[in-house]
This record gives structure tokens, C-alpha cells and sequence, in this order.
């Protein structure tokens, strides 16, 4: 399988307080990361259900990232820590299901960290380049993984 | 209330893998409550079937539906036409709802998606824990309202073993040793002398064992 010409598709889902507000600063900075993240602005990583996480590898994409303040400076105080219990509980899911964990990351970010924001981008980039093509068909066509196999 | 938790992914996948079509069915009482069948756990279990359908290349449509209970005719018959649409139900009710499914619907397969645990309640936030075995001959009158039977892991009645550790069970550390908490209780309402009462063995032939219990009121019954 040639992962050269794969280009992975990862959502960023971005609190609109901390990740989103960094992941600005960095377009104001000129920051360059990856084109390969669809940024989703939330009011709290709190926000996400786990029917969010699920729904999107359901419905194709390759990787998914959750961007929450730091721990502790959550604007809604605790948020971020129900979505790391959120996220750790659908990383085991996937586990269950036959999805590589590594798919599902959380980080904690905040408004200032511009450059780390997109350095958490670019590792995800790159590691779900490297994991391939999410091997989930969707929409009817089989996924290039097994278009390939 | 009955708490439950859902089997893991791939014991429910294998179960239902030979079907095309299943209606993944929901109750919105007692497993809505603890976090295992309810609207959301459907969704959610839905998705992941049809992930782990689509990657091992198997035709799986799943349609998601939640009921109010699945304990009652007059909420069981709402299914119906989703029932009829489809080749199968795997119903995230407890045991009794996914049997009175069963009965209701019994010219399809209709399947578990929980493990039925116990009768408890919400301790904290996340945490559930097992109060009532259903033994039938309730005896929390002598206890203080605390259960030996469930709370004491080797179920005694006549106080405790000798064997915990500090206020700690010997069977299970991680539990407190319910006979520390039956004496601590009745002494806060004054009634350490039911202690001194030795009970006999206890009757289980009320309880789970000798086929399926009935409870019959006759004057409810024209």
C-alpha cells in the first residue's frame, strides 16, 4: 500500500476559548501546519459526546483530535475533564471495534500556544499518515485501504 | 433499580453478524439511568456495529430506536412496525425487557446487548453498587436497612467472620466489611440487641433457585 499519495483527513475539534483562539494566533503569526485538519469549533471540549467521536470515524475520517485548554484553566472549569474521560473511553471503543487507538488523541492547549497547537497538529498529521487510511468504508465506496488490499 | 452494562463489541458483533438487518432497541428506564440502554447508548453501539460491520466487509443496516420501557405491553407495542422492517432486534433492555421483547416478537431473533448485573443504586457520579439480591425473604429489618447478603461477600447473617482488616472485608479489600457498618448502624438507632438474636439458616428457596418465581394478587385479578 502506498502511503505517499495518501492524504489523511483528521478533524481538530478546538474549545473557542483555548484551541480555537490558539489555532488563530497561529494564522496571525503565519504559522504553517497541515491542510489536512478541518478545524471544529466548540464552546467546550465538555461539549463533545461520545456519539461526536464515533460519528466521525463513521463517517470516514481517518483521525480525530480533541484541542481543550489546559487542565485546570478550563473556562467552564471542568469541561476538559470530562472530555478526557470521554475520549479515553472512545480510544477503548476503538480498541473493541478494530480501530487503531492512536486515531483519537486529546491535547491540552491554551490561547498562547500558537506554536505547540501546530505542532500537535502535525504529529497527528503524520501519525495517522503513517497508521494509513482509516480502513472504515463509508458512503457507499470501499475505502482506498481495501480498494488496495 | 436493575443495573446493567453493555457486552463488548466483539461478543455483540458475533452474535448478529448473520443478519442484514437489525433494529438496535433502547429503554429509557432503568438502563437509560445507568448509563448502558438508553437513547444515547444507542447511537453510540449503532455506530460501532456499523464500523465493525463495514471493516470485516459484512452487509450489516442498522436502525436505532428507544422505547420507554420494554417491561410493558403498552411501550413494547410501539416497536412494532421498527420490529416488522427488520431481520433481528438486539434489544439493550435488562433481562426482562429483552425477554417480554422476545415474547411479544417471537418470530425474530431477538438478542441481548447487556449483561443484566444487579439491583443497586448510584453511589457517586459513575459508580454503581449492588444493594438488593432479590433473595426474597428480606431480613434488612434486623440489619439496620444494610444487607448481608449482598454487602457481607461470604453472606452471613450471625456477624462477622473475624477475618477483616481494619474496617476492611478479607474476601475484598476494596469493600468495607459490612458487619463493621450493620453494628455501627444499629447502634446509631439503638438496637445493637437484635445482635444478639441468632438467626437460623437461611431460607433460599425463595430466591433464585427452583425455576421462575411468580408473584400472584388475587385481588387484582377479576
Amino acid at each position: 500500500m502506498e502511503n505517499s499519495e495518501f492524504q489523511p483527513s483528521v478533524l481538530a475539534f478546538c474549545c473557542h476559548y483555548c484551541a480555537y483562539a490558539a489555532a488563530d494566533l497561529a494564522g496571525t503569526m503565519r504559522i504553517q501546519y497541515p491542510p489536512n485538519v478541518r478545524i471544529i469549533r466548540t464552546p467546550c471540549t465538555g461539549r463533545l459526546e461520545t456519539e461526536f467521536l464515533i460519528k466521525a470515524f463513521e463517517t470516514g475520517a481517518d483521525g480525530v483530535l480533541v484541542a481543550g485548554c489546559l487542565e485546570g484553566g478550563c473556562h467552564y472549569t471542568s469541561g476538559n475533564l470530562y472530555a478526557k474521560r470521554r475520549v479515553q473511553y472512545m480510544c477503548d471503543m476503538l480498541d473493541e471495534i478494530g480501530l487503531e487507538k492512536e486515531r483519537l488523541r486529546m491535547v491540552n492547549i491554551s490561547a498562547a500556544m500558537a506554536r505547540p497547537l501546530s505542532d500537535a497538529i502535525t504529529d497527528m498529521v503524520e501519525t495517522v499518515r503513517k497508521l494509513g487510511p482509516s480502513p472504515v468504508p463509508h458512503n457507499g465506496h470501499k475505502s482506498s485501504a481495501s480498494l488496495k488490499s | 433499580m436493575i443495573v446493567a452494562e453493555r457486552k463488548k463489541i466483539p461478543e455483540l458483533f458475533d452474535i448478529v453478524k448473520e443478519h442484514k438487518k437489525l433494529l438496535v432497541l433502547g429503554c429509557g428506564t432503568c438502563v437509560t439511568v445507568c448509563l448502558a440502554g438508553g437513547e444515547r447508548e444507542v447511537g453510540i453501539l449503532s455506530s460501532a456495529l456499523r464500523i465493525s460491520s463495514r471493516l470485516r466487509g459484512v452487509d450489516l443496516a442498522v436502525e436505532e430506536l428507544t422505547i420507554e420501557r420494554q417491561c410493558d405491553n403498552v411501550f413494547i407495542e410501539q416497536a412494532a412496525d421498527a420490529v416488522e422492517r427488520n431481520d433481528a432486534v438486539l434489544s439493550l433492555g435488562c433481562g426482562a425487557g429483552v425477554q417480554a421483547i422476545a415474547e411479544r416478537y417471537h418470530s425474530k431473533p431477538v438478542y441481548a446487548g447487556l449483561n443484566t448485573t444487579f439491583i443497586g443504586v448510584l453511589e457517586e457520579q459513575g459508580i454503581w453498587a449492588e444493594k438488593c439480591a432479590a433473595c426474597g425473604a428480606c431480613v434488612l429489618h434486623d440489619y439496620g436497612g444494610i444487607c448481608p447478603v449482598t454487602r457481607c461477600a461470604k453472606r452471613m447473617l450471625n456477624g462477622p467472620c473475624g477475618g477483616s482488616r481494619e474496617d476492611r472485608c478479607e474476601v475484598r479489600a476494596d469493600s468495607p466489611c459490612a458487619w463493621q457498618l450493620i453494628y455501627a448502624r444499629l447502634k446509631e438507632i439503638g438496637q445493637l440487641d437484635k445482635l444478639r438474636r441468632v438467626a437460623p439458616p437461611k431460607n433460599w428457596s425463595h430466591s433464585i433457585d427452583g425455576g421462575q418465581r411468580l408473584i400472584v394478587r388475587q385481588d387484582h385479578r377479576i
